[in-house]
């Protein structure tokens, strides 16, 4: 079965309404879109994502006030090396959208979304604890899965999978 | 004081350990510390070809693992772009819900040891055998079945697998009246049960709380009805709803769950379609094993996807099932090889867990065994 090829863009898909929000408030903080395999992703500006997530649940046209999940993908060697994916979820409207943040790999560190969803506590120390990026204003950051003294960050493209540390 | 509970605890479920502050009897504080079961399953993706993964997923969730299979495959086959047969649709639906019913006796059982009934367990396994039997039957194995491949099935069901199935489904809403005989309207129950461990809509849905425990605090969200994917959408069940938040909403709404799996699956008995069980896609799925003896072509591809798997156009997936504890997801990368880029599984227990030092602070210690289990916790998948 051939698959329709991604739309990317913007003008586009300018009508969903995850996207008609965010460019509603400031049409910077969208760097980029993709719909894909039915699956809406928007890139979000680094600096805004927590404000994006907090306009994206209290929408009163569709809300989306369920987190489901943070994880975060290492496109090493190359830059912007780590991409942070979002993926929020509108009980009312069952629709599901993608936040992305892209990040460098010189210290990558991002707003903490815990003041908006508590339930993203723990997602964000896992990926703190698995790829090593910084989530300012967390309450509690530490080493969720691995040991506390583990050194390395072993989901990281670059961490060795074989021979003796 | 400072109390440890755990990683070795018979009421943990597993290795959770959970640092309790407590005044008296009073829990002041509460958290829970998980990573005692990490195996790095996440990593271990990145080195094996796509359908080399299908087992590995079986590892995660001991109780569900067929609707791990079923999650991973149905990510897959969206990057792919595979369109399924609908037998190996209904035959998933199947074999979903006896693996609801089949974790669902599990927690019943071991829910109820926790907190003093002990006949339960031993009537609740009675059943689970059988489920387990029906499970050996289609894949060759009890618990780890990996009968689901990245465009259908691994083998045709075998031969009296329906018959023994509708058996199964005749007797067993006998069995959960016999189940809930026991419990529901048995005063000690109901004293160990209504009011504890409350928590409310609003605080469960924004620790990130899915399934039956946010069905219990009265959010009426099932993936299933919601977003239905595997032909869920021609099947007709009641999504179980309480509105009191506390253990006992929870159990009511996994009992009463049981009978409307069972009513899937007796529906999907009578609507079973007839047809192939693997997509016609040459090249991702294993051809037969007559074929591959008899066609230079069916070897060749046979050869191939064994020795080099098969590549995956470059994309990226978010796949989300209802399993028997919440939202199940699956996000897969692809960068158009044979292997995930990466592969993500995002546990319902791990945000369940949150909603735990919320259901707790400020109540007994002696009511925290009795969340727990409510929340129907697998350490293997918590900490992957």
């Amino acid at each position: 079965m051939p698959m329709a090829p991604p739309i990317t863009d913007l003008e586009q898909l300018k009508n969903h309404p995850a996207i008609a929000r965010l460019l509603a408030w400031n049409p910077q903080v969208v760097e980029g879109v993709k719909f894909d395999r039915d699956e809406m992703s928007i890139i979000v500006e680094r600096s805004a994502i927590r404000e994006a997530c907090a306009l994206l649940k209290e929408d009163s046209v569709c809300p989306f006030n369920a987190f489901s999940d943070l994880t975060c993908v290492d496109w090493y060697p190359s830059e912007p090396r780590f991409e942070l994916v979002y993926h929020l979820l509108s009980i009312p409207n069952k629709g599901r959208v993608r936040l992305k943040v892209k990040l460098n790999s010189s210290s990558p560190a991002v707003e903490s979304i815990t003041s908006i969803w508590p339930g993203a506590n723990y997602f964000e120390r896992e990926v703190f604890d698995l790829f090593g990026i910084r989530f300012t204003g967390h309450p509690y950051l530490r080493r969720i899965l691995m040991p506390e003294d583990w050194e390395g960050h072993p989901l990281r493209k670059d961490y060795p999978v074989e021979g003796y540390r | 004081m400072i109390l440890n509970m755990g990683p070795q605890h018979p009421s943990t479920h597993g290795v959770l350990r959970v640092l309790l502050e407590i005044d008296g009897e009073t829990v002041v504080r509460m958290m829970p510390d998980i990573g005692y079961l990490h195996t790095g399953i996440e990593k271990t993706c990145e080195a094996k070809f796509y359908q080399q993964v299908v087992p590995l997923t079986d590892r995660i969730d001991y109780l569900c693992p067929l609707t791990n299979n079923l999650c991973y495959c149905l990510a897959v086959e969206k990057l792919l772009g595979l369109e399924i047969p609908a037998k190996a649709q209904w035959m998933r639906v199947l074999l979903n819900e006896l693996t609801r019913i089949n974790s669902h006796l599990v927690w019943l059982g071991t829910h109820a040891l926790d907190i003093g009934a002990m006949t339960v367990f031993l009537y609740c396994f009675r059943e689970r055998e059988e489920i387990l039997k029906l499970f050996e039957m289609v894949s060759g194995q009890r618990m780890m079945t990996s009968y689901f491949r990245i465009g259908g099935l691994a083998l045709e069901p075998p031969l009296g697998f329906f018959d023994r199935v509708r058996h199964f489904a005749g007797y067993f809403p006998e069995r959960v009246d016999e189940y809930e005989n026991l419990l529901t309207s048995n005063p000690i129950w109901m004293m160990r049960t209504k009011g504890v461990a409350r928590i409310s809509a609003e605080d469960c849905l924004a620790l990130g709380g899915t399934g039956p425990t946010l069905r219990g605090s009265g959010v009426d969200f099932d993936l299933r009805r919601d977003m239905p994917y595997s032909s869920y959408e021609k099947f007709q069940f009641r999504v179980p709803v309480s509105q009191d938040g506390d253990v006992y909403a929870r159990y009511m709404c996994r009992v009463q769950e049981l009978r409307e799996s069972i009513g899937i699956v007796r529906q999907a008995l009578d609507g079973m379609p007839e047809g192939p069980v693997k997509a016609d896609a040459p090249g991702i799925v294993l051809p037969d094993r007559e074929k591959m003896k008899t066609q230079m072509e069916s070897l060749i591809y046979h050869f191939k996807i064994i020795t080099e798997g098969f590549a995956v156009p470059a994309g990226e997936v978010y796949q989300a099932v209802e399993s028997p504890r919440g939202e199940m997801g699956y996000y897969v990368v692809s960068d158009g090889t044979s292997k995930p880029y990466r592969v993500h599984m995002r546990g319902a227990c791990f945000a369940n867990l949150q909603t735990l030092p919320t259901m707790c602070e400020g109540k007994l210690l002696a009511d925290v065994v009795a969340a727990i289990g409510s929340i129907d916790i697998v350490l293997g998948e918590i900490d992957r």
